[in-house]
């Protein structure tokens, strides 16, 4: 399939593809204004049937999302565009940025339009100083030309663009956390409901969409819901900016369809593992994605319905790569140090759940973990999931039940063998949380 | 505090967005662009530009780890060691540069040139190992690339 797939929307091969008169001479902004001439509704419809799903890790059907936005509204609606690309393993939206900003640009203005949206605001994390000036360079452009602002090419249509930067918390790239950040606040995720279509930012109705998912809206105007949906796997349709990590020899980010192989994308796009050697581990989708075996990952296909079916999720495309030498406690023990970082604290088992799994992780490392200890973080891990307020929660403890699921052998072998008298007492709070 | 540029920027941000309170981030990243971190005095600063509480301020420049609390020096050296970067040797890089200039990550050297701080991922896993100074990434890095960059930091 790699062999014979050769056609890319969104990072092509057309050099300097940044510059806006190189965009418009390969066909830019003519989906703009292909929708501009289409009805608002129709243009969702489009999106809808292409079978388009969310690029930003939970694959929620993007036209689907469209249509909860309020057709009618007496308030303003809003589009954040999420850039925030913090999930460990992920390096993706940063190349949108670079080297095809107005196909970014492009595809959130067809969004704009179809959803009656006066502003999108493109929320980048602030680490990204460089991309957020290219990205501007690229807005200024568009607005120079007529594509953003008042009356967009002639038509009766007009929305802004406005750049907002983060300040370097993951949590904000969850879409109610990214809200409150525009909001000038500290980055809290909300409950929900209500959801951001009724409730969202300054309490109008808002749609936050990945840049990449945004990226794919050109190419479905272009070429037709139903070119889209036959790229790739059926149900998850399109092409997908895979991004390789960790111990291959040429990691990148590759545009291919969605359902390649997994072994494809290693050996033929990264050109396999470093030094030959075989590989103990693959995380397929970001760091809060469960691990594969090496073993595992033979005929195994990336996208959403495919890695469910072995107990995974393609999450944000992100795969990290580990060889046989790896540690996979010390590992799995960095894993649990960011989201212990990044842990708002605003729910009890994801603020102290996330600690305790560190904390243990580190025992083990240290030549101190026990036997129960095996449990007891499993026992974390199971109360943090489903028990918090946002998802960051689960991504925590994803990981960490699925090492252990996979690689406990790893575990007892590390573990004391005078189990019984540890210097470390079980949290007491961890009773109560079980029956809560 | 904020010099003409940042006060006129400052003036066309404030039509494009609903509250003054969402300016709290993009105030803060102009106080430290020109400063370099946000005092207790900046933070008491924009909270009368904004016309809001000092407790919201500060609640905003701690939730945020990009905002230096205290003076860091004139390179900032943010060495990833999540994931992908640990897998390349991302903690050796760290432990090399801090080696190297004589600090442990969080400080800051005695010239005050150098502040180390061991980040989360940076977005660039593809490029591990990496770290960013300043606004900069450098990518790929060998410890001899980073002898070589840290020699032309002077
Ligand atoms: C802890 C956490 C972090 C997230 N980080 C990001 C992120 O950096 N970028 C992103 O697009 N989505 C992120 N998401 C998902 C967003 O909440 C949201 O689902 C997504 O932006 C929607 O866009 P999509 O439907 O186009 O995928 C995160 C979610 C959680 C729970
Ligand atoms: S799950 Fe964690 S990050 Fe999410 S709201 Fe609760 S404490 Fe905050
Ligand atoms: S893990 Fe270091 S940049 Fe992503």
């Amino acid at each position: 399939m790699i062999d014979s797939y050769t056609e890319q929307f969104i990072l092509t091969d057309i050099p300097n593809l940044h510059k806006i008169e190189i965009y418009e001479q390969n066909g830019g902004y003519g989906a703009l204004r292909k929708a501009l001439g289409m009805a608002p509704d129709a243009v969702t419809d489009e999106v809808k049937k292409s079978n388009l799903r969310g690029r930003g890790g939970a694959c929620f059907p993007t036209g689907l999302k469209w249509t909860f936005m309020p057709k009618q509204s007496e308030k303003p609606k809003y589009i954040c565009a999420n850039g925030d690309e913090s999930e460990p393993g992920t390096f993706k939206d940063r190349q949108i940025f670079e080297f095809s900003p107005h196909v970014f640009i492009e595809g959130s203005l067809i969004a704009a339009y179809a959803m009656g949206v006066q502003f999108v605001y493109v929320y980048i994390r602030g680490e990204y100083a460089k991309w957020i000036k290219l990205l501007q360079a690229a807005v200024d452009d568009a607005y120079s030309k007529g594509y953003i602002g008042k009356k967009i090419l002639g038509s009766g249509f007009s929305t802004e663009m406005q750049i907002y930067r983060g300040a370097g918390a993951y949590i904000c790239g969850e879409e109610s956390s990214l809200m409150n950040s525009l909001e000038g606040g500290r980055g809290y995720p909300r409950v929900k409901p209500p959801f951001p279509a009724q409730f969202g930012v300054w309490g109008n109705p808002t749609t936050i969409n990945n840049i990449e998912t945004l990226s794919n809206v050109p190419m479905i105007l272009n070429r037709g819901w139903e070119f889209y949906s036959k790229i790739g796997a059926p149900k998850h349709p399109g092409p997908l900016l895979y991004g390789i990590s960790g111990h291959v020899n040429k990691p990148g980010v590759f545009e291919l369809p969605t359902g390649v192989l997994l072994t494809d994308l290693i050996y033929k796009c990264c050109g396999g593992v470093k030094g030959n050697k075989k590989i103990k581990a693959v995380i397929p989708g970001g760091s809060s994605t469960m691990w594969l075996r090496g073993e595992e990952i033979e005929g195994v296909k990336m996208d959403a319905d495919s890695l469910k079916a072995v107990g995974t999720s393609i999450g944000t495309a992100g795969v990290i790569v580990m060889d046989e030498d790896t540690d996979v406690i010390k590992v799995l023990a960095r894993i649990s140090h960011f989201y212990h970082h990044e842990s708002c604290g605003q729910c009890t088992p994801c603020r102290e759940g996330t600690g305790w799994m560190e904390k243990i992780l580190h025992r083990f490392l240290d030549g101190e973990g026990t036997m129960q200890d095996i449990d007891l973080l499993l026992d974390v891990a199971n109360n943090i999931e489903g028990n918090t307020i946002c998802a960051l929660g689960d991504a925590a403890a994803w990981p960490v039940q699925s090492v252990i699921k996979k690689f406990r052998g790893e575990f007892e072998a590390r573990a004391k063998k005078t189990p019984m008298v540890s210097k470390y007492v079980k949290p007491p709070h961890l009773v109560e949380l079980k029956t809560a | 505090m904020l010099n003409e540029d940042n006060l006129k920027k400052l003036e066309t941000l404030r039509g494009r967005f609903q509250t003054s309170q969402s300016l709290t981030l993009p105030v803060l990243w102009m106080i430290q662009e020109q400063y370099g971190w946000i005092s207790p005095e900046a933070m008491e600063y924009v909270s009368h530009l904004l016309n809001l509480p000092v407790s919201h301020v500060y609640g905003v420049v701690t939730f945020y780890t990009m905002y230096n609390q205290k003076p860091v020096g004139k390179y900032h050296l943010q060495v990833c060691t999540n994931v992908s970067c640990m897998l390349n040797g991302g903690e050796e890089l760290r432990d090399h540069i801090c080696k190297r200039l004589g600090v442990s990550p969080g400080e800051t050297t005695q010239d005050k040139k150098f502040t180390v701080t061991e980040v989360e991922c940076l977005g660039s896993c593809g490029t591990a190992p990496m770290l960013q100074a300043n606004d900069d990434y450098y990518e790929n890095l060998s410890l001899a690339a980073v002898d070589e960059l840290l020699e032309k930091m002077k």
